[in-house]
């Protein structure tokens, strides 16, 4: 695709429609009867979603041979760190009512608080290394091994949703299907080389 | 104004009508549409429907006391009853759906006739009750703090009788310690009964000077209504001191027993959830705070009372016990 600045703003608009359908969901009221649990609850949804579009952007690359998708990586990234950012608000202000001094204990008393937290501190030198001249400072190698930190991130963030489920995990359970075949397919690439020297898995059969 | 376009425009620089309607343009155009579509179809598609609000059958309540009496035995807590929608559109009835905002949508048309409701065990006189023989029975208007174990709560205007009405029909034996409820099991009427996201049917347990407490009672409606299927349709129990989910709904067997029955969220995860669960801001749940909740419709915190703030009625249950342990 030659056209990779309409792409990109594509790529943007929908990124952002979800925040405004939340946003605009709240004005009219139509979030239920605990708009604060709902608006938390989707933040974190639509960051694990976007950490695992990023992640996605590499397999789909490899096997399809489309290198442009790669132009959208560090987009997707960044809308996830959006949302995750999003979502740690919505937590101190809503769920702590802005009251920092009680954030540490509870963070200590509930672990999967703990795991969230960790995670979203995980993606801020990500979101902070995302420009451009980041990415020269550090040079294409150091930058790519410092990102490698996506990976955790995205097992922080399913854990994180998993531990708070109380009984109905099928959610969180999809979730880690599907970062299962993303992280396994890196794995099987990475110690099987014979299908590296081959550009399409597909065009074998 | 017109003129100074005139001058900054020349016709030749005019784009054609066809060349602005160009392929790419039409492209990108189409492509943006149809995205946007689909990603608010997604989102949509991912998000519970909007709220509705159910219109039930008036139930006739008999006034029994004078206000003042009713505040302190604790049966009219003087704080705002949540509104009709939000407590009939955000459930935890897992029979249905475990979200609780589809609850709603997932119990219309639950079918809760004919219906009847087995007492037995140790009992003198184990009988099988007819719905309708149960709501003939004086129904009072009992105005509860309700707390769930997830840290929100509400305010809600129940209908029903106490239990210990019911139970004293049947007569319990001495050697009965303990009450066991019990869900109605059928997957045609429960859908989510066929997904094995707890083991069904849903049990519940009081002790038995518990379920005899006065503030214990079987709910038959709210807001004046018969019991909406989200709710717990046609009956359900409802223990304000303890947390939501020892309210069981939908019942259709009690039984009277020596040792304590199995109840379902502590089979679950027994270090989360106590057989007791009583409403007690000292013992954290370890995914939430139990010091303070979230009242349903309020935007600052509330501090959780001990027992739900019915600690004057029901504390001399508990004397001696170690409510750490016995969470």
């Amino acid at each position: 695709m030659k056209d990779t600045r309409f792409a990109k703003t594509l790529i943007f608009i929908n990124s952002v429609i979800p925040l405004m359908l939340l946003l605009w969901d709240t004005y009219r009221k139509q979030v239920g009867a605990n708009p604060l649990e709902f608006v938390t609850r989707t933040t974190g949804m639509l960051t694990i979603v976007f950490l695992l579009l990023s992640l996605t952007v590499t397999p789909l690359r490899r096997i399809t041979g489309a290198n442009w998708l790669v132009k959208f990586r560090r987009m997707l990234g960044l809308y996830a760190f959006f949302y995750g950012f999003l979502h740690l608000m919505t937590y101190v202000s809503f769920d702590r009512f802005f009251k920092l001094k009680t954030i540490p204990s509870d963070v200590a008393q509930r672990p999967f608080i703990a795991v969230g937290m960790f995670t979203f501190f995980l993606m801020v030198p990500l979101a902070v290394t995302s420009t451009n001249r980041m990415v020269k400072r550090l040079g294409g190698k150091r930058w790519s091994r410092l990102h490698k930190l996506t990976y955790l991130a995205g097992v922080g963030g399913v854990l994180h949703y998993w531990m708070l489920v109380k009984s109905d995990t099928r959610i969180p359970l999809t979730f880690a299907f599907v970062l299962l075949v993303l992280l396994g397919y890196r794995l099987v690439m990475k110690y099987v080389p014979a299908t590296r020297a081959t550009p399409s898995l597909f065009s074998q059969s | 104004m017109p003129k100074k376009f005139d001058k900054d425009i020349k016709a030749s620089e005019i784009t054609d009508y066809k060349v602005y309607l160009n392929r790419r343009n039409f492209m990108r155009g189409a492509a943006l549409a149809a995205s946007a579509t689909a990603t608010t179809f997604l989102y949509r598609k991912l998000n519970p429907p909007p709220a509705e609000l159910p219109k039930g059958q008036k139930i006739e309540t008999a006034i029994a006391k004078p206000a003042d009496e009713l505040a302190k035995s604790g049966f009219t807590v003087n704080e705002k009853p949540t509104p009709l929608e939000d407590i009939t559109n955000y459930n935890n009835f897992y029979e249905f759906s475990t979200d609780k905002r589809e609850v709603a949508t997932e119990s219309k048309g639950f079918v809760t006739r004919p219906w009847a409701v087995d007492v037995g065990g140790l009992v003198n006189k184990p009988q099988l009750f007819d719905l309708d023989e149960l709501l003939k029975l004086a129904q009072e208007e009992r105005v509860y703090r309700f707390r769930c174990v997830e840290g929100w709560s509400m305010v809600i205007p129940w209908i029903g009788f106490p239990l210990s009405k019911l139970l004293e029909k049947v007569e319990p034996l001495p050697q009965a310690r303990y009450v066991g409820f019990q869900t109605l099991h059928d997957p045609e009427r429960l859908p989510n009964q066929r997904t094995g996201v707890l083991s069904w049917p849903y049990v519940e347990g009081l002790r038995l000077d518990e379920a005899m407490h006065p503030l214990a009672i079987l709910a038959t409606g709210l807001y004046g209504q018969v019991l909406p299927p989200q709710d717990g349709a046609p009956i359900r129990l409802v223990v304000p001191w303890k947390y939501g989910f020892k309210s069981i709904k939908s019942i259709v067997k009690i039984s009277l027993v020596a040792e304590q029955p199995p109840t379902t969220w502590n089979t679950e995860g027994p270090s989360e959830y106590g057989f007791y669960s009583n409403v007690n801001p000292h013992v954290d749940h370890p995914r939430w705070s139990q010091a303070t909740e979230h009242r349903i419709g309020e935007f600052t915190g509330r501090r959780t009372l001990m027992f739900n703030g019915y600690a004057e009625q029901v504390a001399h249950l508990y004397e001696g016990m170690d409510l750490r342990v016995n969470f």
